[in-house]
């Protein structure tokens, strides 16, 4: 009876948090389930359409471009900013008063508002006015992120490794800081040559830290939304309309309310489903042959 | 294979300074032989690693040189000067197989797959981790791990020197025991220049032919086992060799007579006279030392206490302010707290402001 009575009052001590997540998360994920199976003319009357906006969604060309370009551009700064950020916190100063000035420099475009990085670019790359852009055209480059998507492109990849990188090096350098010095010595000691040290020692110890940049660079710029809002809207044409642009576009833009909410849930869906796969896949490296294969 | 020679070696981890304290270690003078079977011994802070890294390499010594037989390799980085290291705590490659780890050094060096396949297996299976081989490294305890670290160390066949720096702290006893012998049987057997480092003499004392005891940064001793026991060349190998450590009692000294608290013992050897202010300290092993019935000759002492380790019994006695251990194989006939502390003469060395003094047969 006694273990009962203090189960049931468990059960209050629990409440806020449950109301605080039923209103912060589960219902506004439930309303947009609801819009989903629906349509509406306005005046808020609902008809029941079923499967309806996903079936059209899936096989919707905006949406497979869109999906692609948003791919695309995560596989593509991936690609650059975990290589780059390794690179840089190697060759970051271990000891003395380097250490302080690298970390802060480092942090320094983290604390950067997305909107205010967006801004600082869109000035930086106007041909008109912008010292980038400028510089770039009087020096005979056809360069021009509001006509041309190639240069559209790189400005806003070149803007979000100047913007994230640091992310990846801060975590890359604690990762490096918490091997013991024996490891080196020990690997002197074997002669094992510099890129032997890398593969062999760094890497392994940093495989967590790793992992999680790789998630959250990986998740961030999926949902990436301010920053090329702010340089290009989108533009020019669709090239630089990524998947939440578009997803804005159909729900603000045109009101679309049943389309948009089926795609954010496939959004959703997706972005789960890929950071799942990267975790389970970058957990078990190194694992597979832990059972004595031969 | 060669004769490692330390030449007025100082290191300060704070570069060079004119103040003594800064430095870990000062000043020091030794030669390895080739073969050799070394302990270096002393207690935790005294500089026993440092010495170590600067033989391997590992850093570079503020002042003097380190000669590999004629050949000075004071600025040689590590990887050129062919030495083994063992750390105190295990070093892993995570990412390995227990055979990749011990094939490792030999790799680095572009040694060929038929000689290093043959090697390994000897090795694994005497370290008893043949049935190991093929499992990665981190998933193994942490035995098996310092025991992969100990035979990354002994692959290589001609390595100048293998150091041990404190490699069984983290074994537990009865396989440090069964790793301690094995590496005296591979000393036997292949003569590589072993130093190991420790701070526990039982270790030091049943691994090597020579010991150096270091202290505070300095060597306050080079010796067999039996000279460290018998003829302590400092007061502190005393304390520290032996348990428990020699009886260190302050006297006076004439001739061949020792005062002690006025009471009188007749030394064996005759004495210089030394100087007034000199510390003047009587050094005898708990060993030595008897008691005997208080009517009997000797210094009239007070027992406080009798500790029975087995197989022997250790005696706390006291003369006045001063206190003697005594280790006896048995107390029989002792009545009371009174009894008559016997010296053995011959075993009583004497020291003056630490540094033992030689005597003169009469």
């Amino acid at each position: 009876m006694i273990a009962k009575q203090i189960n049931q009052k468990a059960w209050f001590m629990v409440l806020p948090v449950f109301l605080l997540v039923a209103f912060s998360a589960i219902i506004p994920l439930m309303t947009v389930v609801n819009y989903s199976f629906q349509d509406t003319f306005g005046s808020n009357q609902f008809f029941w359409v079923g499967m309806d906006w996903f079936r059209d969604l899936i096989h919707s060309e905006r949406f497979h471009d869109a999906f692609l370009r948003q791919l695309a551009f995560s596989g593509i700064i991936l690609a650059i900013e975990i290589p780059l950020g390794i690179i840089i916190a190697l060759a970051m100063p271990r000891k003395g008063w380097g250490v302080p000035v690298c970390l802060i420099s480092m942090a320094l475009p983290l604390l950067i508002p997305w909107n205010v990085v967006g801004t600082i670019w869109q000035i930086f790359g106007r041909v008109d006015i912008g010292l980038l852009g400028h510089t770039l055209a009087s020096l005979g480059f056809d360069y021009n992120y509001t006509q041309d998507p190639v240069a559209a492109w790189i400005t806003i990849i070149i803007m979000d490794i100047w913007h994230w990188t640091s992310l990846v090096v801060l975590l890359s350098y604690a990762g490096l800081c918490s091997i013991p010095d024996a490891y080196y010595q020990a690997a002197k000691i074997d002669g094992a040559s510099r890129i032997a040290v890398f593969r062999y020692i760094q890497l392994p110890k940093m495989q967590r830290v790793l992992l999680i940049a790789i998630l959250l660079r990986f998740m961030d710029s999926f949902m990436i939304y301010t920053e090329p809002f702010v340089i290009t809207g989108g533009g020019p044409g669709n090239s630089t309309t990524f998947m939440s642009i578009d997803l804005v576009k159909m729900a603000i833009g045109q009101f679309d309310l049943g389309p948009a909410a089926a795609m954010s849930l496939i959004y959703f869906l997706v972005i789960l489903l890929l950071s799942y796969v990267f975790y389970t896949v970058m957990s078990n490296i190194g694992e597979e042959s832990s059972k004595g294969g031969t | 294979m060669a004769n490692i020679t330390l030449k007025d070696i100082a290191h300060s981890y704070t570069g060079a300074s004119s103040n003594p304290d800064d430095y870990a270690l000062k000043k020091l003078n030794l030669t390895w032989r080739d073969g050799g079977a070394y302990a270096l011994l002393g207690p935790s802070g005294c500089g026993k690693t440092t010495l170590l890294n600067i033989i391997s390499g590992l850093l570079t010594p503020t002042k003097g040189q380190v000669f590999f037989n004629d050949a000075d390799v004071t600025r040689l980085p590590t990887e050129q000067r062919n030495i083994a290291q063992i750390f105190q705590f295990p070093v892993i490659y995570d990412t390995m197989t227990v055979f990749q780890n011990l094939a490792f050094p030999l790799k680095n060096r572009g040694r060929s797959k038929s000689e290093i396949e043959p090697r390994v297996i000897e090795l694994a299976k005497m370290l008893g981790l043949e049935k190991d081989l093929y499992t990665k490294a981190q998933h193994l305890t942490a035995d098996a791990k310092q025991k992969i670290s100990l035979g990354r160390g002994l692959i290589r066949q001609s390595v100048n020197a293998i150091l041990f720096d404190e490699p069984l702290t983290v074994i537990d006893p009865q396989l440090k025991w069964e790793l301690r012998s094995q590496l005296k049987y591979l000393h036997k057997q292949f003569g590589f220049t072993m130093i190991y480092v420790t701070h526990d003499q039982t270790e030091a004392l049943t691994f090597a032919d020579e010991v150096i005891v270091m202290y505070e940064g300095e060597i306050v001793q080079v010796g067999t086992p039996e000279a460290l026991f018998e003829r302590p060349e400092h007061t502190f190998v005393g304390y520290f060799i032996g348990s428990p450590g020699m009886n260190i009692i302050p006297c006076s000294l004439q001739g061949n007579r020792v005062l002690i608290e006025g009471h009188r013992i007749i030394l064996d050897r005759h004495y210089k006279d030394q100087a007034p202010s000199a510390k003047i300290e009587v050094g005898i092993r708990p060993e030595y030392l008897s008691l005997a019935q208080p009517h009997e000759e000797g210094l009239p002492v007070k027992i406080l206490k009798v500790d029975d380790i087995g197989r022997h019994k250790i005696a706390r006695v006291a003369l006045n302010g001063h206190q003697f251990h005594v280790v006896m194989p048995e107390l029989s006939g002792m009545t009371g707290d009174k009894a008559s502390l016997v010296f053995d003469t011959a075993h009583t060395n004497i020291y003056v402001n630490d540094h033992l003094i030689a005597g003169e047969q009469p």
